[in-house]
């Protein structure tokens, strides 16, 4: 790793003229924006607006019925970013340290479970099963991802959504960070998440 | 630690704490011990008959573990994690399928042997059964995992799996029936060898590509 940031390369998010749809509904159409490093892109809209749905085609998960996403300056864009979706990948039977490890496999990076841990205040869960985290728990351990594997892009889809108010501030701070470090967020939201956005989308209008 | 090797501990150990490991091998045995007492005491009949039956109880069990292989990680959302590894997904399919044949597999192998016995068939075929069956569960499951994965999205996909792969099965369980017979035994070893390698080679590539639909 060199440079100022964390980050290899530092690479851009550009959507152009993206229309979506699930089954015959159009729920994106033509949209575009830029997203330069250190952005944080909020997306708003009401339910079944089209966050999610906008947030899973930018993680390749859907395929655009029209338009581009391109990720400027990164080799392999599913390499570039991270998804924090409504489902946290948990398994019941798995301890919260087990979960760490598993990413940092499967992410292909080195094991750092102990700074996630503190970072997202699971310390002293780190050997419970996750069946018997609270829904808050649950959703720290699923934004504990963000920590164990840098990448530069986060796709984020209601992160606070049972957090309390700490957790809450050690999202706002997470997110700070990476921002700092050339990162690019892009959150789905229903109430500010506390930084102050780079610009905001509306969908569903 | 590979993204490989991470998911398969991962499945091996879901598998064992989660009381999956034992069940399949307890069904196995159940059914082929029910066997003897369907038969009656007639013993020519059942050495006639019984031994191949090992084939059928193994291909019932592995299909009642497939249901949930990949159900499971499409509800919780692992699989939109796996999505995002620099491991293949095709991959990631074979490690757990890897797992499977380590957890529910191996033990249905091992436990082939008492089975075996238990339905007359000659002692000294027993261990030509057992290699028979390792290489018969490496079939099922390569096919199994395409199943699981076009079923995936459905709920109580169970019997749809059953149909899409049971055609899959007929090979592995035409030889593996010559094996427990004492008939032609290396030739169909060899066959069933093959058709374990073919399963392993192709099963991760398409049910991979069935996953990836699912994940829309």
């Amino acid at each position: 790793m060199s440079g100022s940031g964390p980050f290899q390369d530092k690479p851009s998010l550009r959507v152009e003229s993206l229309t979506l749809k699930r089954g015959e509904r159009i729920l994106v159409r033509d949209l575009s924006f830029v997203a330069a490093p250190g952005a944080f892109v909020e997306v708003r809209g009401g339910n079944g607006a089209g966050k999610t749905t906008l947030l899973r085609a930018l993680a390749g998960f859907l395929k655009p019925s029209a338009g581009r996403i391109v990720f400027d300056g990164a080799e392999e864009p599913s390499l570039t970013m991270h998804y924090v979706g409504h489902l946290n990948a948990l398994k019941g039977g798995a301890s919260v340290r087990a979960h760490l490890r598993y990413w940092a496999g499967l992410f292909g990076v080195a094991e750092r479970d102990d700074e996630a841990l503190s970072r997202l205040s699971l310390a002293a869960q780190a050997d419970l099963p996750a069946r018997v985290l609270s829904q808050g728990q649950a959703r720290r351990l699923a934004l504990s991802r963000l920590v164990i594997a840098k990448r530069p892009v986060w796709l984020l889809d209601e992160p606070a959504a049972a957090l309390d108010a700490q957790g809450r501030a050690v999202l706002a701070a997470l997110i700070e960070a990476h921002r700092a470090d050339g990162g690019v967020v892009v959150a789905a939201v229903h109430e500010a998440l506390g930084p102050a956005p780079s610009q905001t989308l509306t969908v569903g209008v | 630690m590979s993204a490989f090797v991470a998911t398969f501990k991962r499945d091996v150990a879901l598998m064992w704490t989660g009381g999956g490991a034992l069940a399949p091998v307890g069904y196995f045995l159940g059914a082929t011990m029910l066997v003897p007492l369907a038969m009656g005491p007639d013993r020519a009949l059942l050495e006639a008959a019984g031994p191949p039956l090992v084939w059928i109880a193994a291909a019932l069990a592995v299909l009642a573990t497939l249901e949930r292989l990949f159900q499971a990680d499409l509800e919780d959302g692992s699989l939109e994690q796996m999505l995002l590894s620099p491991a293949p997904l095709e991959m990631l399919v074979l490690a757990k399928g890897l797992a499977m044949w380590c957890v529910v597999g191996l033990p249905i192998a091992l436990a082939g042997a008492p089975a075996a016995i238990a339905l007359q068939a000659p002692i000294e075929l027993v261990p030509a059964i057992v290699l028979s069956l390792a290489l018969g569960m490496a079939a099922f499951i390569g096919v199994g995992l395409v199943g699981a994965a076009l079923t995936a999205g459905v709920k109580r996909g169970g019997v749809l799996i059953a149909l899409i792969v049971l055609p899959f099965f007929a090979p592995p369980i035409i030889f593996g029936s010559a094996v427990a017979v004492g008939d032609a035994v290396a030739a169909a070893l060899s066959i069933l060898a093959g058709c374990a390698l073919g399963a392993t080679a192709l099963g991760p590539i398409a049910a991979a590509g069935a996953l990836r639909l699912q994940a829309e």
